[in-house]
């Protein structure tokens, strides 16, 4: 066994994920689809600690902050979408523009 | 070719990691592909268990744990947890720029023929891996000698988190 398809099936989850968190409207699914970029990054880590020039259990470490990372991030994410539910009453993302400069005020 | 094949699925590792990377690949199309956004959610579900599966393959079996307990368990509850809180359209309509979409597919293909180009064409070294006695232990020992000072700042940084996340969706009082 090699490390070539465990990148490539990274590379593949990476950018399904990243056609997901570009193309959903609902801000659930974007979160959703981060964690899958997220994911194929883990499995390119633990590939590389049992396949690379020098295989150690660093990997594997790295690995585990990441999830704990995604975990954090989840939670906030989530948090704010709530928060953001509460005031805007909408939860996609074509919505979510309040930092956007209004079309009268562009200047011309 | 057909020669490769039967070779390739001579030994049981490689029909296990076909299998895994089957379905995790699967579960991320249908992820992308299902209207509903709890059908899309348990896609997602079992991408996670088959990378879980993976990493098993991998002889990371605490990360595989970890993979389970976390993503599996914690991540996609939240996700149920977050649809149930935010009301939305039980069918997520069609996108309504089709160009849009179309150009990201594009895109996203490219940048897949890019990486697997340069996969391709790179020589990876491969080390000798001796597999320690117990995966856990051994992680434990690292963490807690050489690493004990980024898993001290990870807690840290997991309470101010979770603090954060409590305090953002909490309902005012007023």
């Amino acid at each position: 066994m090699v490390i070539t398809p465990y990148l490539t099936l990274g590379a593949i989850l990476f950018c399904i994920g990243l056609y997901g968190a570009l193309s959903k409207k609902n801000a659930v699914i974007v979160l959703l689809s981060i964690e899958l970029m997220l994911n194929a990054s883990n499995l390119n880590l633990i590939a590389f600690a049992r396949f690379g020039a020098n295989p150690s259990l660093t990997g594997q470490i790295f690995s585990l902050f990441t999830i704990t990372i995604a975990a954090a991030e989840v939670a906030v994410g989530i948090a704010i979408l709530i928060m953001l539910f509460r005031n805007k009453g909408t939860a996609d993302v074509n919505e979510m523009d309040s930092l956007k400069e209004s079309q009268q005020q562009r200047p011309m | 070719m057909l020669g490769n094949l039967a070779e390739f699925f001579g030994k049981g590792s490689n029909i296990a990691f076909f299998i895994f990377a089957l379905f995790a690949i699967g579960g991320a199309v249908f992820m992308i592909s299902f209207n509903r956004v709890v059908q899309m959610v348990t896609a997602m579900a079992f991408t996670f268990l088959s990378l879980a599966g993976l990493y098993v393959l991998l002889e990371a079996e605490f990360v595989a744990f970890v993979q389970v307990l976390i993503y599996a368990g914690a991540v996609t509850i939240l996700m149920i947890f977050g649809i149930v809180m935010t009301r939305h359209d039980r069918e997520e309509e069609v996108p309504r720029r089709p160009l849009h979409s179309v150009l990201l597919g594009l895109g996203s293909l490219a940048l897949f023929v890019v990486i697997y180009i340069a996969i391709r064409q790179t020589a990876f070294p491969q080390g000798t891996f001796e597999a320690g006695e117990d995966n856990t232990l051994e992680l434990g020992q690292l963490i807690f000698n050489q690493y004990v000072i980024p898993f001290e700042l990870m807690s840290v940084l997991l309470t101010v988190a979770f603090i954060g996340a409590i305090i953002l969706a909490k309902r005012e009082e007023d």
